[in-house]
């Protein structure tokens, strides 16, 4: 065996070791895991919580319309609730997104000491506890609460409005807790924009719009596709925040997964939704990938 | 009329301790139609900036830029009928290389078949045909620089303004680059205004250059006469290299000055614009002086010293001479092969001559 195939060998072995811990927590906590609830969201509900071992693929029937006839019906308010997910999600990216990108250019144009307070507030609301941020906004949603108040004496409004368990007050808290995950992301790619090529542009004719249009966007779309990804899949799947702001009136999935793990004790119904989640997340990611690495190609990251 | 026309313009900048850079101080400048025009100085001379006022990216604080008698006031960049070279050559990266020769076409929304024919056509005037197709990171530097330019001539600019196109180029390719420039603007016939900070560049492209230094133009003149007749000190010494002297005209016949410098050399010039003890400079090219009399130099013009330092640099011979009072005169002695036996060593005595033609009086100015 030559010399150069004994390191080959050595820095092969150098790796597996490295990489060794996160492979074995990964798999421990998340491959098997995972795996576990996909062969659960197959299976039969027990009457009294846990699994029969029958083969089921009526829990993904519940959600998306083939069910069991004589047992489980067909309950359209699942499809609904999971529309009613995607659309707080994909609202809380376009209003994240709305908020983030001029900031970002904004914060990137900063010098110095003064760019890195600007980052030091944007993750300020990180060193406060989830559930207090969320409680703060039930205060100031409520009908007694600050908004209504100062409207009330104000003289703009003459009774409370209707601010919090509905939508709106949900899209609110996500917005909130997930806007430095917008943020970050393109402030990365904003940060590296190559402000000649601008010029450039300019110099070529384009007016201000043409040069957004044709330059800006294109080059900080990497950023704006990540922190959309980041921000969707916490949005998609979070139970917390309806729980809190959207009450009773506002399900999302991650209420009804919740629910079916916790309360209904239905684990194969909880595991087909979260599966039915997961795969529509998955979805999106990959095209992100292609694109990604289409963009890669010519040189743009 | 006048083609491009720059009179008084000022910019000045506040520096981070609270003080004022006067990048463009008072200066004028008229560019003629289709000239190749070069704005050579030291880096933050000013140059830069003044381009850039051209190009419309900064305002002038007071003063005028004007094109053919019509000002440019207010005019923002994208509406000038100039296009720029920049230094990193600032390709878009997410476009191939026919869609950024294209982008000013695209933005000017110019139908597809003429888009197709002028994009082809620039592609083929700086030797880049068939490369539409690639993306910009996939070419070298030198072709990076042709995309640019075809990128800008595509337009058909009234000035084409170039900021250190060739900075980032290797010698060679710079040199070939340079060359070809000057091939391309007289067959496109358009003006261009060329900023460097090479002076060889300078000599070797333009039809004239304007010195600039200190937010001023230093001398305008064509490549010849900047070299011949540097109108100061300063460009003296930075277009090419300058023996100066400091002295006083202390014998006067006719055209014929003899000038008593302060080291206690005499030195022999031909000047009409000195006369009986005028305080002057006298510049003398390094090239300009040698070591023996070949019968233009008459035996009495010439300067003693002693050799301090002898730089072999191939072409030639770099003596640093001593000629009293500490001054040190540059001599470049021409290397002829097989020379090595007259190697001039470190302390000989040495006599430099000269031709009194070739030194160049000026005015000396208190600074």
């Amino acid at each position: 065996m030559s010399s150069a195939d004994t390191i080959l060998k050595r820095k092969r072995r150098t790796l597996v070791l490295l990489l060794a811990p996160f492979s074995i927590m990964l798999s421990v906590f998340f491959l098997i895991p995972l795996g576990i609830m996909m062969v659960y969201s197959f299976l039969e509900p027990g009457l009294y919580g846990g699994v029969e071992w029958n083969w089921y693929p009526y829990n993904y029937g519940r959600i998306i319309g083939w069910p069991l006839n004589d047992f489980e019906e067909f309950e359209p308010i699942y499809l609904k609730i999971f529309l009613n997910s995607l659309q707080i999600a994909l609202m809380t990216v376009i209003c994240t997104f709305l908020l983030s990108y001029p900031a970002a250019f904004w914060v990137s144009r900063m010098k110095g000491a003064k760019k890195n307070f600007a980052l030091f507030l944007i993750t300020l609301p990180f060193f406060a506890n989830l559930l207090v941020r969320i409680y703060a906004w039930l205060l100031l949603l409520r009908p007694t609460g600050f908004f209504n108040t100062v409207l009330q004496s104000a003289g703009l409004i003459m009774e409370p409005l209707d601010l919090l368990f509905n939508n709106f007050a949900v899209i609110i808290g996500m917005v909130y807790i997930l806007t430095p995950f917008m943020f970050l992301p393109i402030y990365a790619n904003v940060e590296k924009l190559d402000y000649s090529l601008v010029r450039a542009s300019q110099d070529l004719g384009a007016n201000p719009l043409q040069t957004f249009r044709r330059v800006i966007l294109p080059l900080t779309a990497p950023g704006i596709l990540g922190g959309s990804i980041i921000v969707f899949i916490p949005a998609l799947g979070n139970f917390i925040v309806p729980s809190f702001l959207g009450g009773s009136k506002v399900q999302m999935t991650g209420n009804l997964i919740e629910r079916s793990f916790l309360q209904s004790r239905d684990w194969p119904f909880g595991a087909a939704l979260a599966l039915l989640i997961m795969a529509s997340v998955v979805i999106l990611v990959v095209i992100q990938l292609n694109r990604q690495a289409k963009a890669e190609a010519r040189g743009v990251s | 009329m006048n083609f491009l026309n720059i009179t008084s313009a000022r910019k000045a900048y506040r520096t981070p301790e609270g003080g004022f850079i006067h990048a463009l101080d008072d200066v004028s400048l008229n560019v003629r139609n289709n000239e190749f025009l070069t704005l050579l100085g030291p880096s933050g001379c000013g140059k830069t900036t003044l381009l850039k006022c051209i190009a419309g990216f900064e305002d002038i604080d007071s003063g005028n830029i004007s094109l053919e008698d019509q000002s440019l006031k207010g005019v923002p960049a994208h509406r000038r009928p100039f296009n720029t070279v920049f230094q990193n050559y600032a390709l878009f990266p997410h476009l191939n290389i026919s869609d950024n020769v294209g982008y000013g076409l695209d933005v000017a929304r110019v139908p597809k078949k003429e888009r197709a024919d002028r994009v082809e056509e620039a592609m083929e005037l700086v030797g880049l045909k068939g490369f539409g197709k690639r993306e910009p990171n996939q070419l070298s530097g030198g072709q990076q620089q042709r995309v640019a330019l075809a990128r800008s001539l595509v337009l058909k600019p009234r000035v084409l303004l170039l900021d250190e196109p060739l900075s980032a180029l290797d010698r060679k390719m710079r040199e070939n680059m340079q060359i070809e420039l000057k091939n391309l603007q007289n067959s496109v016939g358009i003006t261009f205004v060329f900023v460097t900070h090479d002076q060889e560049e300078a000599l070797a492209m333009s039809d004239r250059i304007a010195v600039v230094a200190n937010g001023k133009v230093q001398q305008l003149a064509t490549p010849t006469e900047i070299y011949d007749e540097p109108a100061n000190a300063f460009v003296a010494n930075f277009v090419g290299t300058s023996n100066i002297f400091t002295g006083k005209v202390v014998e006067q016949n006719g055209k014929n000055l003899k000038i008593e410098t302060a080291n206690e050399r005499q030195v022999l010039a031909t000047s009409d614009h000195f006369n009986l003890g005028d305080q002057v400079q006298v510049i003398l090219r390094p090239e300009h002086m040698k070591l023996s009399p070949d019968g233009n130099e008459i035996s009495e013009c010439c300067i003693e010293g002693t050799v301090e330092a002898s730089i072999f640099v191939g072409s030639e011979m770099h003596l640093h001479v001593n000629v009293g009072k500490g001054r040190t005169a540059i001599v470049h002695h021409r290397h002829n092969r097989g020379d090595e036996g007259e190697r001039i060593e470190v302390g000989t005595d040495v006599k430099l001559y000269y031709s009194p033609n070739a030194a160049h009086l000026i005015e000396l100015v208190e600074d």
